[in-house]
């Protein structure tokens, strides 16, 4: 590594630790209690997550990264260690609709219309419908679903309604966004579209974005920050920063610096294979 | 004659509308059902008819067997077109307001059955909600509920018309709360099953909204229900009728279907009890299907699902 570029990251990391964090997490710890025996999901996490990130939870099935996130949204409650959400617990920082969730499958409501769709979460948080319609465009232009605002879910493909999902998430204008693995399920070139849209809201908005997957291209192209975790149990096994521009294209992965990246994310992964 | 030639002559001897349609299965339905029961008729009244046939006293041939067979005045089964003759005087030559008029009966019942009906959603409906959202109901009134449906309707009518006389409640009420006992069971059991159709994921969107009970059952669980009400629905409007029914004839009822039923088989009148028989199942085609455009109408506010 060069001098030069050991520099930027120096100079990179103490911006970042100026800014303020958004999640906190110290000696994570969640058991399950199964009938046979404990399942131990979560196994001391030390994770910060600081506002404007974009970071990734990337690993095998198994490790955690879905129960970390579901810790962070008050969706499941830690059996030890403490975490923050915006200096808070989770369940006062889900209370206070600080976080948009958006989940593997678009869970759209199918008697509802697209656009009621987005304004779901409005109108549970009592906006006018004045409000709710102007931010329902808003943000279903932002996702490039303008046309489709009277549609209904089943209408529209796979990749349309994980966009809407996330126009919705994103309708309530939270600071944070959960995003576990919403592009899963859809095909290469989709997902690529969507990676870069999600890129340019994220280089816009000045989000904090936690991001699941388990696809490296995907994790190293998106985050500022790769987090990456192993099974049984699960545990972060190292945290790679990224410097790379913010407002990369998809060209961006041929470059060496995306490669080098991808490459340790790489080993990071194998090494927390080894030990089983 | 080309080969391309057949098939357009076929189309022009059998209209597409008639070959690709309903109309044709159910006429051919409908013809085998005459004329088992013209011959089923024949069957049953035969006995009697022969005789009365021997007691005239005259020689008589066997199409003398069967026009009498078909033609009896208190025949043990009548042959369609009594039946027939039966149901257009009673609806079309009396009065409306006459007690010889079936109509008249007809909607005495209707209005039973609707106001039981309207009882039994209710109740159903919220048994229903109380079971998804309270766990103690959920624990204790399922049993219950199945139990209730357990019993005879026949064995509760007349204690349900005794009680609630004597409580100075006469004429539709005790009607309709039987027929609400009856109709009450499948909204209940059907809406349990979806209020509680909603998927986790659903339910954790609501969740990460912080949204409370009310909004969670408002905006995720009912409309998750309806496509699980209509069906429900269906079945419950027909229990209503058979309850509305029931509930007239142990209630010594002077007006209504069940109590033309009751005074046919006082007086043998065979032809007047299969004439309230077919009215009835005319009715039950009815509000069954003024559910069915309920239906419709829903599924076309949700764009073309339920």
């Amino acid at each position: 590594m060069s001098i030069a570029h050991a520099t930027r990251t120096a100079a990179a990391t103490a911006a970042a630790e100026a800014r303020p964090p958004v999640v906190e997490a110290r000696r994570l710890t969640l058991v399950y209690q199964t009938p046979d025996a404990p399942v131990t999901a979560l196994s001391d996490i030390d994770l910060t997550i600081r506002k404007g990130d974009f970071v990734s939870l990337i690993g095998p099935s198994g490790c955690g990264k879905t129960t970390l996130m579901r810790v962070i949204a008050d969706l499941e409650r830690p059996t030890g260690g403490t975490v923050t959400v915006n200096g808070g617990t989770p369940e006062q920082a889900r209370l206070d609709r600080s976080y948009g969730y958006v989940f593997q499958a678009p869970a759209l409501y199918p008697w509802r219309s697209i656009e009621r769709n987005v304004m779901l979460p409005l109108e549970i948080m009592g906006m006018s419908k004045a409000e709710r319609q102007a931010r329902a465009k808003r943000y279903l232009d932002l996702v490039g679903l303008s046309g489709f605002a009277r549609k209904f879910p089943w209408q529209l493909s796979g990749g349309m309604q994980q966009r809407a999902s996330i126009a919705r998430a994103m309708s309530f204008e939270p600071e944070l966004l959960l995003m576990d693995e919403p592009f899963g399920a859809l095909d290469e070139i989709t997902r690529d579209k969507l990676n870069l849209h999600l890129l340019r809201l994220w280089a816009q908005t000045g989000l904090t974005v936690v991001f699941v997957t388990h696809s490296i291209p995907e994790a190293v192209f998106l985050s500022s920050r790769v987090v990456v975790m192993s099974p049984r149990p699960g545990r972060i096994v190292e945290v790679i920063d990224s410097d790379l521009p913010r407002d990369r294209d998809l060209e961006a992965r041929e470059t060496p610096a995306f490669l080098e990246i991808a490459h340790r994310v790489r080993m990071a992964l194998r090494e927390g294979h080894s030990y089983d | 004659m080309t080969a391309a030639a057949i098939p357009a002559a076929t189309r022009r001897a059998v209209p597409r509308w008639l070959a690709e349609g309903r109309a044709l299965p159910v006429a051919a339905v409908l013809a085998v059902l005459l004329v088992v029961w013209y011959a089923a008729s024949v069957w049953l009244n035969e006995p009697q008819s022969r005789e009365q046939l021997d007691r005239a006293g005259a020689p008589w041939t066997a199409a003398d067997l069967v026009a009498h067979a078909w033609s009896m005045e208190r025949p043990v089964l009548p042959a369609p077109h009594q039946i027939g003759v039966e149901l257009y005087e009673s609806v079309l030559n009396r009065p409306i307001d006459s007690r010889r008029s079936l109509v008249y009966h007809a909607q005495v019942t209707l209005s039973a059955t609707l106001a039981g009906f309207a009882i039994g959603v209710a109740l159903g409906i919220l048994l229903a909600i109380g079971i998804v959202h309270l766990r103690t109901l959920d624990r204790s009134l399922m049993p219950w509920i199945i139990a209730s449906q357990t019993i005879p309707i026949l064995a509760i009518a007349p204690m349900v018309v005794v009680v609630l006389g004597n409580l100075g409640f006469t004429g539709l009420l005790p009607k309709a709360v039987i027929s609400g006992y009856l109709s009450f069971f499948p909204v209940t059991i059907g809406m349990v099953k979806g209020l509680r159709s909603p998927d986790p994921l659903q339910l954790d969107l609501m969740r990460t909204y912080s949204a409370d009970r009310a909004q969670v059952f408002a905006k995720l669980r009912w409309p998750a229900a309806v496509g699980f009400l209509f069906p429900s629905l269906k079945v419950a409007i027909a229990l209503a009728l058979v309850g509305a029914i029931v509930a007239e004839l142990p209630t010594g009822a002077q007006a209504g279907l069940g109590a033309r039923l009751l005074t046919g088989s006082y007086y043998g009148q065979t032809v007047q009890i299969w004439a309230a028989l077919l009215m009835a199942s005319f009715l039950a085609m009815l509000v069954v299907g003024a559910v069915g455009l309920a239906e419709r109408a829903a599924v076309r506010l949700r764009g073309g699902r339920l």
